[in-house]
């Protein structure tokens, strides 16, 4: 089976400023998260896999189709919906679902009976005849979505989807979301600031920096992998008790002065670090089992070399999110 | 997907043919275009001439009729080119002020509400875009310009015979010819004002401006320099020389004056440009035109 997006030494440039560099990567999961600061590509690279902005170098393929040569086929499997507000005045709900519907190629009449479906599906059943401009924030999110489902793509882009949603409204986009990712009838590209959402929603990210893939690690590999990683709070020489602790084959780093993360490999139990911070005379004032959370990965991405980041995403984000054991003194 | 379902499901059902899918915008325009009561009324009222050409048709072809009136219609209005040439010219003149009424806000509320993402994020390009609101007002400007018109020609023919259709089958190109060029012209700069100007009210100024202004100035040329070279910049002056040349009624020669040079008294005898420079100002004009729509007309502004 083809993978959903491959990318293939994709570049874009806008003037001489290069706004994507030699992406390359095959992304399968079910739902992809695309991460990145601001300016890191997010935008140009999903306007550059719905055929917007042409690619200077290099190319992607969606569902094995090349967007160069076939972004009319491509964008016939694919269901857009925007960061920004996008809608047409004055004009109902449900004929603008039916409007974008027929646009996709469905015949007029199915494309209505679609478009009332998709708006019950998403929850504007009992909206659907109100003018778009009517509606609140949250309800023109949920519209967008619906627009972006109607015709049934085998893989829905969404763009910053939860952006200004009240906490219920985020939980019901996040519920869609999810709900469709588990139909398995369609993949899921999620492009948010949020990395709560993303966790929730994602098995895969894809991290951008400065318009080069930071990371891209398989978030259900990270999960099961599962190693064990821990937060100490000290007081004492430090130092003293970190290198000895790297000397049992621990790899740990230094959040600040007092704290110290690391992770336990195999055979090393909690009470060989007690043993060492005796002998140091290190009190530790607090022990928190962690397990590195999307944020951790996102920051470590951030910090790393572009390409090293890449490498280390895997076996760095030693992963998944999830609850933290609290082990407190 | 069905309501009671609440499920997502994929569409299995059949498709529309591609080339088809840019009258989707026409259709969808006209459900708000013809909800104005105004514009209602002016459609219809673009019908009268129509009606009453067919009736003067009809006329010069019922004798009892004509004994009736007294008038002899056929001396009083000949059914020849310049009747047609007439038809059209009124006709195309309507069309603009129809143009007016319902081309600013074609592109300008999508682009008002960011929706062109949503347009060319489907197998929907921008030039099916492009003409799918053009023929917005193709269609709507055709029904009250060339379809009356050859509807009017047909009506003659038949009752004339086909001695005449045969005589005058340049006048049937020549009606639609004129009429297709002006729709044309009128589409697309209405879609380019419509793109760059938001306000419907500014647009439509806008728009009577391109038109009536360069016409100004034009005159103003010819006045001052005892010269038709301003008719160049008047699309309405360039117009009606491409229309008198399709229905073979152009003249070079469009006048005379009596004026004094050195203090002698001599005639000056007006010339209007040749056809090609009016045929080359009109493809610079729609150039320009189309050019400031399609740097609009985009999924995204690539901001420099």
């Amino acid at each position: 089976m083809n993978p959903v997006i491959e990318l293939d030494g994709l570049g874009v440039t806008f003037g001489k400023r290069h706004i994507l560099q030699d992406l390359r990567g095959t992304l399968n999961g079910r739902a992809i998260g695309l991460l990145g600061p601001n300016g890191a590509g997010k935008t140009t690279l999903i306007h550059t896999l719905l055929g917007f902005h042409p690619a200077t170098a290099g190319t992607a393929r969606i569902f094995g189709q090349d967007i160069s040569t076939e972004a009319k086929q491509i964008r016939a499997l694919i269901g857009y919906m925007p960061e920004r507000d996008s809608f047409i005045a004055k004009m109902s709900c449900v004929h603008f679902v039916r409007l974008m519907a027929e646009l996709s190629g469905m015949p007029s009449d199915a494309a209505l009976e679609r478009a009332h479906e998709s708006l019950f599906y998403v929850g504007l059943g009992e909206a659907r005849y109100r003018p778009l401009d009517t509606y609140s924030l949250g309800m023109k999110q949920l519209a967008k979505l619906a627009q972006a489902i109607v015709h049934g793509p085998k893989l829905i882009i969404l763009d910053e989807p939860t952006n200004g949603l009240d906490p219920p409204t985020r939980l019901r986009m996040i519920r869609l979301i999810r709900e469709i990712r588990d139909s398995g009838e369609a993949r899921i590209m999620l492009s948010s600031h949020l990395l709560r959402d993303v966790e929730e929603c994602c098995d895969e990210i894809l991290i951008l920096k400065d318009g080069r893939i930071a990371a891209n690690c398989n978030l259900e590999e990270e999960r099961k992998a599962n190693r064990k990683f821990i937060e100490l709070e000290m007081r004492g020489d430090n130092r003293a008790f970190a290198e000895a602790v790297g000397r049992l084959g621990c790899e740990y780093a230094f959040t600040n002065e007092r704290r110290l993360k690391l992770v336990l490999p195999e055979g090393i139990e909690i009470r060989d670090l007690y043993q060492i911070a005796a002998e140091r005379e290190v009190q530790i004032r607090r022990l928190n089992f962690k397990r590195d959370s999307l944020e951790d990965i996102f920051l470590k991405a951030m910090e790393g070399d572009a390409m090293t980041a890449t490498a280390t995403a895997t076996t760095a984000a030693t992963t998944a999110m999830g609850g933290n054991g609290n082990g407190s003194l | 997907m069905a309501v009671y379902e609440h499920g997502y499901k994929p569409y299995a059902g059949s498709l529309t043919p591609e080339w088809s899918r840019f009258l989707i915008l026409p259709r969808h325009a006209y459900r708000d275009t013809f909800r104005s009561k105004f514009f209602v009324a002016f459609f219809a009222v673009c019908f009268i001439y129509p009606l009453v050409a067919a009736i003067l048709i009809y006329l010069h072809h019922n004798v009892n009729a004509i004994a009736m009136m007294q008038i002899d219609v056929r001396e009083l209005v000949p059914i020849n080119a310049s009747f047609f040439h007439y038809f059209i010219t009124t006709q195309c003149s309507l069309g603009f002020f129809m143009t007016v009424l319902i081309g600013p806000p074609l592109i300008s509320r999508d682009l008002a509400n960011n929706a062109l993402p949503l347009y060319l994020s489907r197998p929907f390009t921008r030039r099916e875009y492009v003409v799918g609101k053009m023929c917005v007002l193709l269609i709507l400007i055709s029904l009250i310009t060339w379809v009356p018109g050859l509807l009017l020609f047909l009506l003659q023919a038949y009752l004339e015979g086909a001695g005449w259709l045969g005589q005058n089958l340049r006048v049937a190109g020549a009606i639609f010819l004129a009429s297709i060029v002006w729709i044309v012209v009128l589409a697309i700069v209405s879609l380019a004002v419509s793109a760059w100007l938001r306000w419907r009210v500014v647009a439509s100024g806008a728009l009577l401006g391109i038109f009536f202004i360069p016409s100004a100035f034009g005159a103003i040329i010819n006045e001052l320099f005892r010269t038709r070279v301003g008719n160049l910049i008047s699309i309405g002056a360039i117009m009606n020389s491409l229309w008198s040349s399709l229905f073979g009624l152009f003249q070079r020669e469009s006048g005379s004056m009596r004026g004094t040079q050195n203090g002698r008294i001599i005639d000056v005898t007006f010339y209007e440009p040749p056809l090609w420079s009016s045929w080359l100002m009109l493809a610079i004009f729609c150039g320009f035109f189309v050019l400031l729509l399609m740097r609009k007309v985009r999924a995204y502004e690539v901001v420099k």
